[in-house]
């Protein structure tokens, strides 16, 4: 078991997703920065699906009481290994009784502990990642703990690897969204030439953008969205949705985030700027 | 069987997006389901569909899609609906309600804003069929059409932060049951022992698009029950085979 002695900001575990549930309006779910996630499992041998943990903002301060391997990724919190400073990408062994924690946040925003084989909490709809109703807690909070596999004898192909950070990008490649024909070319010049940052708005389902644009009167009926689906309500606010975001809405889906996009916007703060480029 | 103009649009990396005339319409949603169901048939896994009323959402969870091709690959299934032989199964489910005063902590001003009884309210609430023309939203929240203009109502000038789980509300053209606790803006006409999202189940969701439903009045004692054969997993929802 890891022992959550203090889970700091909003941990999660995640996955990879949760898939085929969408037709009764089930979010995907799963890990905001999959790029970093992958890459963790990657250095662990794990599959790329194995479920991490993941941390926003401000680290979690864990126990481990079996031996296995951990690797961290995402943003850059200092963490230490019983007091030793490690980093990320690093395949470290782990003893029973470690205690692995956290200082201050100094790049990105969500970091991962991937770990050997994967965390073990029970699958429900085909994945371990947390979310309410699907599953009973949205988070881990203090005291709780997590299932996984004791490894003493794993061999790391890879021990440690220097990767260029992915998310230290400040433009969001978008591409066109299904109502993008409905914007002027006032809105247009104004997304695709000022600068815009991200509101305090900002969780698992939904990122919104601090500066309004021009807004609309168009109304619409209902109709699908995906995580990084960009959406414009008639006050010029954009809200773009994220991995826990609903699986319909109503409002014009003026963008669609490519997939690299959402693993860069995952990682941004409120406050902090990026463009938008067209595909 | 009716056919319409279909619209294709890309739809980020992995999906597409299909749109019919951009009305409500029981026809409309017959064809959808038509075209889902020749769609299904090619057996290819990995693709999700989802359905709002007169749009199809079909995302590819295996990989990124090359457009041009998977265009041409629903065109194909499109024009094959005519000869298919598929025959789907639809339901009218029943589905109780406790109007109380206790759960429609709003019933009494809505029957005021729409001049009827709150007698009159409920009857007429009850002696519809609604149609499922979509499941999102939340998990299990079902987009109902159907509504009788008597029953067009605004929404709340005020959302509350939190409506209860099973709530039934009413709000424009729209009713509908909250299938979890959540903020909404709806005026809140009673509630539902029901669980419309079970992520036990295999199936969480037993209600599919294209079904229908109509609410049945009940006591709170029938309410109680209800909910505790609910919890214990002996509730059957009672429905009937609609033909397709």
């Amino acid at each position: 078991m890891l022992k959550v002695l203090k889970s700091g900001f909003y941990l999660t575990i995640q996955d990879l997703g949760r898939f085929g549930f969408r037709d009764v309006g089930v979010p995907i779910s799963g890990a905001m920065d999959i790029a970093s996630v992958k890459k963790a499992n990657m250095l662990l041998e794990n599959d790329d699906n194995d479920a991490v943990l993941e941390i926003t903002m401000t680290g979690p301060t864990l126990q481990f009481d079996v031996p296995t391997f951990i690797c961290l990724s995402g943003a850059h919190i200092l963490a230490t290994l019983n007091n030793q400073p490690i980093e990320n990408f690093q395949v470290i062994k782990i003893e029973k009784g470690d205690i692995l924690s956290y200082g201050r946040l100094e790049s990105g925003f969500r970091g991962y502990l991937a770990i050997k084989g994967g965390f073990q909490n029970d699958k429900v709809l085909g994945s371990r990642s947390q979310f309410v109703p699907v599953t009973k807690s949205a988070r881990l909070k203090d005291g709780d703990e997590v299932k996984y596999k004791e490894s003493k004898s794993f061999k790391p192909i890879i021990t440690e690897v220097k990767i260029e950070d992915h998310f230290e990008k400040d433009t969001l490649v978008v591409f066109k969204g299904p109502e993008f024909e409905l914007l002027t070319d006032a809105q247009l010049t104004e997304i695709f030439t000022k600068t815009y940052s991200l509101s305090k708005e900002n969780n698992r389902m939904a990122y919104q953008i601090a500066e309004l644009i021009k807004g609309h009167e168009h109304s619409m009926l209902t109709s699908g969205t995906l995580p990084g689906t960009v959406q414009l309500t008639p006050a010029g606010r954009m809200i773009i949705l994220m991995k826990d975001g609903q699986t319909t809405g109503g409002y014009p889906r003026i963008l669609q985030l490519s997939e690299d996009s959402i693993n860069v916007l995952a990682q941004k703060r409120s406050g902090e700027s990026f463009q938008f480029k067209l595909s | 069987m009716k056919k319409y103009p279909i619209n294709i649009k890309p739809f980020g990396e992995r999906a597409v997006l299909i749109e019919w005339p951009n009305k409500v319409s029981e026809s409309i949603l017959a064809n959808i389901l038509d075209f889902m169901d020749v769609f299904k048939e090619l057996k290819i896994e990995g693709w999700e569909m989802s359905v709002a009323y007169n749009s199809l959402t079909m995302v590819y969870n295996q990989d990124h899609i090359d457009f041009e091709e998977t265009k041409s690959m629903i065109l194909d299934c499109y024009g094959k609906i005519d000869s298919s032989e598929i025959q789907r199964t639809q339901h009218l489910w029943t589905i109780p309600v406790c109007y109380d005063l206790e759960f429609g902590i709003d019933i009494e001003d809505a029957a005021k804003t729409l001049k009827l009884s709150v007698e009159e309210l409920i009857e007429q609430h009850t002696s519809h069929e609604y149609v499922v023309f979509g499941i999102g939203f939340l998990p299990g929240f079902m987009y109902l059409g159907g509504l009788p203009s008597s029953l067009e109502i605004p929404r709340r000038a005020e959302p509350r932060l939190k409506v209860t789980k099973g709530s039934v509300g009413l709000a424009g053209k729209q009713t509908g049951i909250y299938p979890q606790d959540s903020p909404g803006g709806w005026n809140i006409i009673g509630n539902c022992p029901v669980q419309l999202f079970n992520p036990k189940e295999k199936t969480p969701c037993f209600v599919k698009v294209g079904d229908k439903i109509r609410f049945e009045s009940i006591s709170k004692a029938e309410y109680d029950l209800h909910k505790i054969e609910g919890e214990v997993g002996i509730y059957k929802p009672e429905k009937v085979v609609l033909n397709a």
